[in-house]
């Protein structure tokens, strides 16, 4: 079992261990267990119920993403973007596109601008709530599961009449949208946000004063914000570690700096602070929606893109803020339709690093809040 | 309520106690061996209610069988046993063994031929099944009566003592 | 035989009082102890069946759900599907588990649930029998059902049966610990209530002072002082009660004290590797042992068989009345029953489904129809309360489910040893010391 270099292998047959000797126990967590999210297989060593280190074994849902790439123009590429972050494909999407305008140096028109970012945000929550759930069942509480996804389906619903897809949705062309936003668009994400605003106090006042909920989760998997930039860290987790770093407001994309609104930061970088700050997140996303949805402009949708994009040969990074961290996309271009190379910087591969230094000296029921917290999608971290 | 049955209670009683004792001490697997002990200590209990001694008895099945043995398996899964299961089995004070042996069972003829004479028909145990719980209480706190509540305290004292040997001697650094 | 016919006669005359089990002749209690072994069993399955629907069923209107609706009628039949379904699954041993030992655990589990209910009191009559040890008993058997989790985790030669054993059993002898303090305080209650005490008075005769072990001798220590022991001492018994309302979840493996099982952590904790009919033991025994722990919480703090306000609301009225309660429940669900039977949709497919929830509707209304017969309720009576409050804990139970998330070990053991166990501790002592001081003040030194 114990093909790593990180764990030693454990020595059961060695004479000078004493006669009546508690061995250290390494288990097996995956990849196929109810908590691993997927298919991660985390390989465990423990004292009693104590982790004395992990190795997490990735490559199981592998599909070859970015090679794929290399043999399709860049318009078929974009669907491919979707299967990563399922959850958030929306934001995989955004991601994709403005990184090929940017090297095709078009950018979007407003509108399409504004209806990105509104699908964009919703999108955020849907991937929130889906966190909150999965995070709260790992954890025990089997009642917000079902809370947030009756409520999630209110945006799978607007996606849907948006786009046809609820999941994979492939909801941006390059260059701006494929489809003008649906007569009454502007009147569901408002009923959404009406809607939407008291649900977010019925999660809290399920969890956040929960005394077990908070025992179960303060001080539990702790990072410091060093740690979280040394390891490369992003997204809530390491703003709930306290460094104010997010995308949207550092490096602005889309038309981010045309709204209002507030970067939640945690204090103590640990599982509450996480809770809390995702959970602010869910209610600033709002905010974002509520101006974009007052403020869409009249016009075009599309920018003159060419049919047959060959963008010039060069080289771009471009990452936006998706629900989970920095998302980034490098696109190498030779000059002809297909990207020579394009890298994925997908945040829950990284923030999956961070998974061992959080986990050691804590219990095994730990490690599943642990892993809950970092909102970690499989398909993202092995592509 | 009137005994029915009493011998045939009695003889299966005694005949699991003493094949369990014998399957403690032969099974190479501790946790059969442990198996095994809680059928004998629950046997015992059996014959405890055949002595119109039921609170004995529970207080048997408490500590002994749901307590004791717990532990005891606790330990045992924490344990190394692929090693004990390969290895024979041996004794090396099996002289002294049979030695002792001999003489317990010596003692228990004794006491099964002789002993009748020492306890005279008057003095039988007189408590009934329903007055068995008083007659113990009775025996540890009420002073008219039995005088053992010294000797009671002092065997928890003992215990406690054992505790704190035992966290201390576990504990690395309290 | 003629016992029989006796019983049966006493239902007609009610001037013939026949205590099943209390019979001169030792083999004619055998027979009425058999009877009622069965008639126990029996209801002890149906109620976990019925349990395993409503659980189902509550827990997803927690939920927004609706929970089983495809077998039978709003999923009547579900429980016994499922039964089904298990009963006809491979049984699977895994190869390097200890075979015998992997088979004997379900046994031992079932058996120590199913064994507690030997002395619990469903009314002063309706009792398998009664034993002078009566709690004890219960704590000793329920306490072996930890044996059966334990060696199951063990025999699968597993790690993650192996640690829910681990937990289960470092779990369940803690909160012993404080569970048995709980019940110490009400054994202490029943003798604390006028008349004399070892070494503080002199017994006064005619009245009840010694104390008992007995189930049922419990229930009736509290019918004389005219009190519950939940309320006695107030609010000693109160929070004597919830030290054992909390260490009897702790001690049935449910949420939020569910780490031996715990899904999310150990995949099926220690009956991971168990399957179909094995399987089921484990759930049979799981949701008996909950019944059996709230029958006690129910027979120790909360009146066992009693009838609310015994002593209040007194006389035959409020006999009749309270008589009335059992009758009125059954038509109550048959009315619902055919509430929803009107809420059917009309389709030609759901005919049969309509027609099975007015035939369910139409037993229960009979059942309650044949509960309003004086003779018969007088004599249900008790187990209609007993049962109804233990109904109360099960709700408790899935509502604890739907609504907290899991402790995590350290937590729980924190809660155990250093909440529950002190409390536990102060309350005894407190009971006492009220106790005596109440004693002394009743009767002045002689």
């Amino acid at each position: 079992m114990t093909d790593h270099n990180t764990l030693s292998p454990l020595d059961l047959d060695t004479p000078d261990k004493p006669y009546l000797d508690a061995n250290e126990l390494v288990i097996n967590m995956g990849p196929q267990h109810p908590a691993t999210h997927g298919v991660l297989r985390v390989i465990l060593r423990l004292d009693g119920e104590k982790v004395m280190g992990l190795e997490c074994v990735i490559g199981y849902l592998h599909r070859g993403v970015e090679k794929i790439a290399e043999n399709r123009t860049y318009t078929m590429f974009n669907p491919y973007v979707d299967r990563m972050d399922y959850v958030a494909a929306v934001s995989n999407g955004l991601g994709y596109c403005e990184a090929v305008e940017k090297l095709l140096s078009v950018e979007a028109p407003p509108r399409a601008q504004y209806i990105r970012v509104i699908l964009t945000e919703l999108n955020r929550i849907t991937s929130h709530q889906l966190w909150l759930g999965t995070h709260a069942l790992d954890i025990g509480a089997i009642t917000p599961l079902f809370y947030t996804f009756r409520d999630r389906e209110e945006i799978l619903k607007i996606f849907e009449k948006y786009c046809g897809a609820r999941l994979t949705t492939h909801a941006f062309r390059i260059g701006g949208l494929q489809y003008e936003a649906y007569d009454g668009f502007e009147k569901d994400v408002k009923n959404f946000i009406s809607f939407f605003k008291p649900k977010i106090d019925e999660y809290e006042g399920l969890l956040t004063t929960n005394r077990i909920w908070v025992e179960r989760t303060k001080g539990v998997g702790v990072i410091s914000g060093q740690d979280c930039i040394a390891l490369g860290v992003t997204g809530p987790v390491l703003r709930a570690s306290g460094v104010k770093w997010d995308i949207r407001k550092a490096q602005p994309y889309a038309n981010y700096k045309n709204f209002d609104f507030e970067i939640p930061v945690g204090l103590n970088g640990d599982t509450y602070d996480r809770y809390l700050v995702r959970m602010m997140e869910m209610r600033q996303s709002l905010r974002i929606i509520e101006q974009a949805v007052e403020g869409i402009p009249a016009g075009p949708i599309m920018a003159k893109v060419p049919k047959v994009m060959k963008p010039p040969v060069g080289e771009i990074y471009h990452s936006i803020e998706a629900p989970k961290g920095e998302l980034g996309y490098f696109i190498v271009s030779d000059g002809s339709t297909q990207p020579y190379r394009i890298r994925v910087r997908p945040p829950s591969f990284v923030n999956l690093q961070a998974l061992d230094l959080m986990c050691r000296g804590q219990l095994v029921a730990d490690v599943i809040a642990v892993i809950g917290t970092l909102d970690i999608v499989l398909g993202e971290v092995d592509r | 309520m009137n005994p029915v049955a009493t011998p045939f209670f009695f003889y299966l009683l005694s005949g699991t106690m003493i094949i369990g004792g014998i399957l403690v001490i032969t099974r190479k697997n501790a946790v059969h061996s442990a198996m095994a002990l809680i059928t004998a200590l629950l046997a015992q209990a059996g014959l405890y209610l055949m002595l119109y001694a039921p609170f004995v008895a529970g207080v048997q099945i408490i500590l002994y069988a749901g307590g004791i043995m717990v532990l005891f398996l606790f330990v045992i899964m924490l344990i190394n046993l692929e090693r004990t299961l390969k290895e024979r089995q041996f004794n090396q004070q099996w002289l002294v063994g049979i030695v002792a042996a001999a003489a317990l069972g010596g003692l228990f003829i004794a006491v099964y031929t002789k002993g009748r004479n020492l306890f005279p028909a008057s003095e039988h145990l007189t408590y009934v099944e329903s007055q068995n719980t008083q007659g113990v209480a009775n025996l540890l706190f009420d002073p008219h009566v039995g005088m053992y509540m010294f000797a009671f305290e002092i065997a928890s004292l003992l215990l406690l003592v054992a505790i704190i040997g035992a966290v201390v001697m576990a504990k690395k650094r309290i | 035989m003629h016992d029989l016919i006796q019983y049966l006669e006493s239902y007609l005359d009610k001037s013939v009082q026949v205590t099943p089990g209390a019979f001169g002749n030792i083999y004619a209690g055998i027979f009425w102890a058999t009877v009622y072994i069965l008639i126990v069993f029996g209801g002890l399955s149906v109620a976990v069946i019925a349990m395993n629907w409503l659980e189902r069923k509550i827990l997803a209107h927690m939920q927004v759900r609706l929970g089983p609706m495809r077998v039978g009628p709003h999923g009547l039949l579900q429980p016994i599907a499922d039964a089904l379904k298990l009963l006809l699954k491979e049984d699977l041993i895994p190869a390097e588990a200890d075979k015998v030992v992997f088979w004997i655990a379900p046994f031992i589990v079932v058996l120590a649930a199913f064994t507690v209910f030997v002395v619990v009191p469903f009314g002063p009559a309706h009792a398998i029998t009664d034993m002078n040890i009566g709690i004890l008993f219960m704590l000793g058997v329920s306490s072996l059902s930890v044996l059966g989790i334990v060696t199951a985790g063990w025999a699968s030669n597993s790690h993650y049966p192996l640690i829910g054993a681990l937990r289960s059993s470092a779990q369940m002898v803690s909160y012993e610990v404080a569970m048995g303090l709980a019940v110490v305080t009400v054994i202490m209650m029943t003798s604390l209530h006028g008349g004399g005490f070892y070494g503080v008075g002199p017994n006064i005769p005619g009245v009840a002072n010694d104390g008992t072990l007995s189930m049922i001798g419990i229930v009736q220590a509290q019918q004389e002082q005219g009190i519950w022991f939940v309320f006695k001492f107030f609010p000693l018994g109160l929070i004597a009660f919830v030290i054992f309302a909390i260490a009897m979840i702790a001690e049935t493996n449910r949420a939020p004290f569910d780490l031996p099982e715990a899904e999310s952590e150990l995949t099926a904790g220690f009956h991971t590797e168990y399957s179909g009919f094995r399987w089921s033991l484990f759930f049979l025994a799981e949701y008996s042992a909950m019944i059996a722990v709230s029958s006690i919480a129910v027979t120790l703090w909360l009146g066992g068989w009693l009838r609310p306000f015994p002593n209040l609301l007194h006389g035959a009225t409020w006999d009749f009345l309270f008589g009335l309660f059992p009758g009125l429940t059954f038509l109550f669900l048959g009315g619902m029953c055919f509430f929803n039977v009107a809420r059917m949709p009309k389709h030609p497919l759901f005919k049969i489904q309509t027609a099975g929830l007015a035939v369910f509707g139409a037993v229960l209304a009979l059942i309650g129809v044949i509960l309003f017969i004086p003779a018969v309720s007088t004599r249900v009576g008790d187990i209609f309360w007993f049962a109804a409050k233990v109904a109360a804990f099960m709700y408790l139970y899935i509502w604890y489910r739907g609504t907290f998330p899991r402790y995590r070990f350290d937590q729980l053991m924190k809660v155990g040893w250093k909440i529950l166990l002190p409390t536990g501790l102060g309350v005894l002592i407190l009971t006492a010391a009220v106790g005596i001081v109440r004693l002394m003040m009743a009767q002045p030194s002689q």
